[in-house]
């Protein structure tokens, strides 16, 4: 009864969402093409034939790229800036009366746009693959069914760390800043502008620790069948989702508790 | 158009712009963190792809540095003034308060362009500055008069070249309303500018030197800095940021006839 009413609520939040996004299609194909890093990153690497050294031919590494923008463009987090707005704005409050919590409205929010990206994360690398044939790879099935699951995680990861920066907005005004300091560890370590095989060693003996390359790096090495450790990666993902579900879940209730509405 | 007037005008700005981002100051030092670390990102980048190879595309390691420090500069510059006031033009066509800003008895342009100023870009322009100092040092070149013209000049060029790209996309509002992700689009292009653009494949050199100079951005004074540029460049660096600068003022004066303000 109670999960039967849960599903209803985030169903219809879903479709609510998904209808949003509709509206702003331009916006989310702006949105798509400006993750196209992964592309230029690769035109270094091989115009200079930088692979060689990492003994991972153009093929793979142009695989593991394109796979590397599919693992990006369904795992961007923005929760803390439309967090950060709704709370500087006041809109939270009516947000906070009802029966659910705001964050699966978020995350509604983040799925519909997903979705409403797909195609046009498609046609993008439609694009790439007319001017790279060769690279073209049909994963099987359970492969692509594990790196959607795995892509997933590493949605929930970020969706997860983010949140817990946007409940900083409780103390303090601005929690984007903080927000764009973490996006630069993201940025250089999860393997989006350089695959993590390629980093040098002193980094690689402690970086398996953190959860950056299983934002992006794991995944997109699962999708484009570049080595790697399929249940070790796993389980780091679950883990950190483990680890940082409870920290959330504290700093949401200290941070309802601190919080005053606007004009109060 | 009277010179005075205006500076009186931007002494304004600055004051209170100043008086209201002082208001967030561990904003500023959480800035600071953020503009250090993404330069040892890319610095961490540039060595994995210098660590089995010579030079990319015909530049060394510390050649290269210089780009960063230029891009570095250019990232603080667009941080402190294009950032905070373009991202504004949107914000005023979406609430129809651009009506305020053509009534007043001052350019438009000059007003949507300066009216704001985010000091924590000025930390981002010194580090860039260190940067360059530095690899100037380690690439042992001799600084003398012609030398500094010349790379001022480049540098003039580049700045007139990446506001009026900046310019151009957050002028496109007035027929598109949101072009928030425009911005990002330009943002991820910029990213380029960080690597020599003789790294990239023959096709993306020919668009980002025509289409969208960045090749013109930082390539080019890097060139200057280390005396390998030919004049015939420097001259057309010249006249492609007069180009875009005159092309995006006609472009504005163009676009404000379709303005039609909220509500009517």
């Amino acid at each position: 009864m109670i999960s039967n009413l849960i599903n209803r609520k985030i169903f219809t939040l879903l479709k609510v969402q998904y209808s949003n996004m509709l509206e702003y299609r331009v916006e989310i194909a702006l949105w798509a093409i400006s993750g196209i890093i992964p592309f230029f990153m690769l035109n270094i690497w091989t115009s200079n034939a930088l692979n060689e050294s990492i003994k991972i031919s153009d093929i793979m590494l142009s695989r593991y790229f394109v796979s590397a923008f599919f693992v990006r463009q369904f795992s961007v987090v923005w929760v803390v800036f439309s967090f950060e707005e709704d709370s500087l704005m006041g809109k939270l409050s009516p947000y906070l009366i009802q029966p659910i919590n705001p964050f699966f409205r978020y995350f509604a929010q983040h799925i519909a746009e997903q979705i409403t990206r797909f195609p046009f994360a498609l046609i993008i690398a439609i694009f790439f693959f007319v001017f790279n044939p060769e690279s073209i790879w049909i994963p099987n099935l359970d492969i692509l069914f594990l790196s959607i699951i795995s892509t997933f995680l590493s949605f929930l990861i970020q969706f997860l760390i983010q949140s817990i920066v946007a409940c900083l907005c409780f103390w303090t005004e601005k929690a984007s800043s903080i927000e764009r300091l973490l996006f630069i560890p993201t940025l250089f370590l999860s393997g989006l502008l350089a695959p993590v095989a390629s980093f040098p060693e002193y980094v690689k003996s402690w970086i398996f620790l953190t959860p950056f390359p299983y934002l992006i790096d794991f995944p997109a090495n699962l999708l484009s069948g570049n080595e790697t450790n399929i249940s070790g990666g796993f389980s780091m993902q679950i883990i950190w989702i483990l680890l940082l579900f409870p920290v959330f879940r504290k700093i949401w209730s200290a941070g309802t508790k601190k919080y005053t509405a606007m004009g109060s | 158009m009277n010179p005075r007037k205006y500076l009186k005008v931007y002494s304004k700005f600055l004051h209170t712009s100043l008086a209201s981002e002082l208001e967030y100051k561990t904003n500023i030092l959480i800035d600071l963190i953020t503009a250090i670390l993404s330069l040892i990102g890319s610095i961490f980048l540039l060595s994995i792809f210098f660590q089995n190879n010579g030079s990319i595309g015909g530049w060394k390691f510390e050649e290269a540095l210089i780009i960063q420090g230029i891009y570095t500069i250019l990232n603080g510059i667009t941080n402190t003034w294009f950032n905070p006031n373009l991202s504004e033009i949107v914000k005023h066509i979406r609430e129809g308060t651009l009506d305020f800003v053509l009534l007043k008895p001052i350019d438009s342009q000059f007003f949507i362009s300066f009216k704001k100023l985010n000091p924590s870009g000025f930390l981002e322009i010194m580090i860039g500055v260190c940067l360059l100092l530095f690899s100037i040092r380690i690439n042992q070149i001799n600084l003398n008069l012609i030398f500094l013209i010349l790379s001022l000049i480049t540098l003039i060029c580049s700045i007139c070249i990446l506001y009026s790209l900046w310019f151009f996309i957050s002028t496109t509002t007035i027929w598109f309303v949101k072009t928030w992700n425009a911005t990002e689009v330009l943002r991820s292009f910029l990213y380029i500018g960080r690597f020599p653009l003789n790294s990239f494949s023959f096709s993306i050199r020919i668009f980002f030197s025509v289409f969208i100079p960045i090749a013109f951005i930082t390539t080019i004074p890097s060139e200057v800095f280390l005396g390998i540029s030919q004049l015939w460049q420097i001259l057309l660096t010249v006249i492609v940021a007069i180009i875009f600068l005159v092309t995006s003022r006609k472009f504005w004066l163009f676009a404000l006839r379709f303005y039609s303000s909220a509500s009517s």
